[in-house]
């Protein structure tokens, strides 16, 4: 950046004299002086390298072959121009599993994120019992997802699940759970919550414990209770944890699918109200081989995607300052 | 942060020794990868994958066990995916990159969908007939349903239905047994309705348990048992409207009344009949393994007469070579010489899996004829309906997605069967519509 302000300088002329403007009078052993050094540039070409190889091409191949009718079982292709795109924005299979997505993540963030602020706090203030609740409620999110959705399936069955039979021993009404299109998405987020609200309370916890104490001792001896103490020193403080947790919190949401499919089944059922939208992608470029139709897709999602993250990420940063 | 560890003479030597040392390392580990018995392994390789993760599935794994004994000059292995997409999504893309298993059992509904030529390499007839099977063994209808474009793409291994399972303590209690223990036959839905009914209050619960995420086999048989006929053309399709309809009715009805459940999976259909809460079930072949496993009591019979007949859904397995970019003869010929001896001991099979043997010397053998409860239900395989061939039909496939959408509706209550039978067609529409991708 430095360079750009002396324009009349040649610009091969700073690498070709690396020592010589030293400032005088500076002693010892080190003539650091900026070098272009590559050092830097190995560092980080591991991940560049699986970046660029991984995500980047197989996206613009992704790209290309959306303009295509290529099929995952070979034969000819051909270019289709903008078909493949009209298709999908007038599918409403694509829109209903888009719409299933950002429900999900509508119902789901605040519960993981309050809850898992709630259950920071309950820890931080029961001393004797902390080592027990860090354990408690950070032990299901090691689980596989595999053997979350097991548990779950089991205590979601009607007619023999534990849920519904307590829920029948209180003389509730026992729901279908997974078997009906209104609560199978609820289903999703209850299962979805249990097993990861632990990773948003170990950041919360993580902050509560950077909180000084001394600010808890003046807020104490001004005369503020515990619940004033809560809300006027430590939220404030969590501020900044907040904006991570959400942030964090929304992309995990959005790129539901592992739990959803395991749960709602192959075919998102019921009445596909737990296809996702990378179900749906997966279903159409995988099991119906459609690759164009499917890359298409997928870039539908990732600019929806690109957008909600630059409106999220000027809303909180404006708040910021 | 110590400034003198730069200059330190031992830091630069203790640096080499260290990259040195982790060459080694990565070396060793490298080598690792390449189990050293298989280095030195003379035996023909020979990886199979297979789909059969419900009650057959144990089985299956028997019969390996058996072949691999027999067969010490090869060196197999066998891999087993969850039914369904799962499964299928593995194939093909494994045969898209040329580098699949050397063989896989999959539908013979799905051949069509699964690109033959492309994703699947012919079998040469000749190395077959080498390892002793011919189209004298199967049933004619069967073995043309192997073929593709003229070239034989697939061995069949069995056929299987859905049938109806009864609990003979609940059925006899609700006095619905004759005099030899067997299921009293109805005549019409109305006449099955009845029969639920008395078995309800037996169980006090539900009558019948079935698969409300996957009640497509189900609906399949009962628009079949009315002659309903599903046919597709280039970009059109033709559905009995009326037989469809009467199908959606009577699902809705049994579960409106709650002689079948709102909501159970595959697992679920199976516990409830396990557990007592229904007399009936109405579940493919295979789930005798699972109630030999679990003890519970039951027999078995065809699908019953809802519409004038026992037709029933089917479906059969066969063996196919996935495409490999580098064909090996070798491998090739061992995978034929597996798929044979599975042909050919498949009274094991039919008799743990539940399935009716392809093999035709099994099927019309002494020791096949007395199983039971096989032998109630021998006659389903004259009764099987298929499904229409399409690139999107056949077993897991995107029709039985959208059928099962459409019903999963008709079970909750959610939906009435003029909704359903709206939706199935708008479905329908739109797959027809779709440029076929193989």
């Amino acid at each position: 950046m430095a360079t750009s302000a002396e324009a009349p300088t040649p610009p091969q002329a700073h690498p070709a004299t690396p020592a010589s403007p030293q400032p005088p009078g500076t002693p010892g052993p080190r003539p650091r002086r900026r070098r272009p050094s590559w050092a830097g540039l190995w560092f980080v070409l591991p991940f560049v390298a699986c970046y660029a190889l991984f995500l980047l091409w197989p996206s613009l191949t992704m790209f290309v072959d959306s303009f295509t009718n290529r099929s995952l079982a070979g034969g000819e292709t051909s270019w289709v121009g903008l078909d493949n795109w009209a298709t999908v924005l007038t599918d409403p299979a694509m829109w209903q599993s888009l719409w299933i997505t950002l429900l999900f993540t509508l119902i789901s963030v605040p519960p993981l994120v309050i809850l898992g602020l709630a259950l920071a706090l309950l820890t931080d203030h029961a001393r004797r019992a902390g080592w027990f609740l860090r354990l408690s409620f950070f032990a299901p999110f090691v689980l596989p997802v595999a053997v979350m959705t097991e548990i779950w399936g089991f205590m979601y069955q009607p007619g023999f699940g534990i849920i519904n039979q307590y829920l029948g021993a209180l003389g509730l009404p026992q729901p279908e759970w997974l078997g009906s299109e209104n609560t199978v998405l609820i289903a999703i987020v209850i299962a979805t919550v249990w097993w990861t609200v632990g990773f948003n309370f170990v950041l919360y916890l993580a902050a509560l414990q950077g909180i000084p104490r001394e600010t808890y001792d003046a807020a104490s001896i001004d005369g503020s209770g515990a619940w004033q103490r809560i809300w006027h020193v430590t939220l404030p403080q969590l501020r900044r944890t907040t904006v991570l947790v959400i942030v964090l919190q929304m992309i995990a949401s959005l790129r539901i699918f592992d739990q959803a499919y395991l749960l709602g089944g192959h075919f998102g059922g019921p009445n596909f109200a737990s296809r996702t939208i990378i179900h749906y992608v997966y279903e159409t470029g995988f099991v119906n081989f459609q690759i164009g139709m499917a890359s298409a897709m997928a870039w539908v999602f990732f600019v929806i995607i690109g957008l909600i993250s630059v409106f999220q990420f000027r809303l909180l940063t404006r708040n910021e300052d | 942060m110590r400034d003198a560890s730069p200059t330190q003479p031992g830091s630069g030597l203790a640096r080499r020794g260290f990259l040195k040392s982790s060459f080694v390392l990565a070396g060793l580990g490298l080598a690792a990868c390449t189990p050293a018995d298989a280095v030195l392994d003379t035996r023909v390789r020979l990886r199979q994958w297979n789909l059969f993760s419900g009650g057959d599935g144990n089985r299956m794994i028997q019969m390996h066990e058996d072949f691999q004994a027999q067969h010490p000059d090869l060196d197999f292995r066998a891999t087993t995916f969850e039914w369904g997409a799962p499964f299928y999504t593995k194939v093909a893309m494994a045969a898209a990159g040329g580098r699949a298993a050397d063989v896989a059992t999959v539908h013979l509904s799905r051949l069509a969908s699964l690109a033959p030529g492309r994703l699947l390499d012919p079998v040469d007839e000749g190395l077959l007939a080498e390892a002793g099977i011919d189209a004298s063994v199967f049933l004619p209808n069967v073995w043309e349903q192997c073929f593709h474009d003229g070239q034989l793409y697939a061995i069949p291994l069995d056929t299987h239905t859905h049938i109806q399972y009864f609990n003979p303590e609940i059925c006899a209690e609700a006095g619905l047994l004759d005099g030899d223990g067997r299921l009293t036959e109805v005549n019409g839905l109305e006449e099955f309705l009845d029969m639920c009914r008395e078995i309800a209050q037996v169980t006090g619960d539900m009558a019948v348990s079935l698969d409300t995420t996957y009640s497509w086999p189900i609906f399949w048989a009962m628009f079949r048992q009315q002659d309903g006929e599903l046919s597709f053309t280039d970009d059109d399709f033709h559905l009995d409207d009326e037989a469809a309809y009467t199908a959606f009715e009577a699902l809705y009805r049994l579960s409106e009344e709650g002689l079948a459940p709102r909501f159970a999976d595959g697992q679920g259909a199976t516990s409830n009949f396990d557990n007592l809460q229904a007399g009936l079930l109405l579940q493919g072949n295979w789930e005798i393994a699972s109630f030999e496993a679990t003890g519970t009591p039951y027999s078995a019979t065809q699908m019953p007469n809802f519409f004038g007949n026992r037709r029933t859904r089917g479906d059969a397995h066969c063996f196919v070579l996935p495409h490999q970019e580098n064909r090996d003869r070798d491998r090739t010929r061992a995978a034929l010489t597996y798929a044979a001896w599975m042909v050919r001991n498949s009274l094991s099979w039919g008799e743990g899996g539940g399935h009716i043997p392809a093999y035709q010397p099994v099927v019309r053998s002494e020791e096949y004829q007395p199983l039971e409860p096989h032998v109630h239900y021998a006659e389903a395989a004259a009764n099987t309906e298929f499904e229409p061939e399409a690139w999107f039909s056949g077993s897991a496939s995107q029709l039985q997605s959208e059928a099962a959408a459409a019903l999963n509706g008709i079970h909750a209550g959610t939906a009435t069967p003029k909704d359903a039978l709206h939706q199935f067609r708008r479905s329908l529409r739109s797959l027809v519509t779709t440029p076929a991708p193989v």
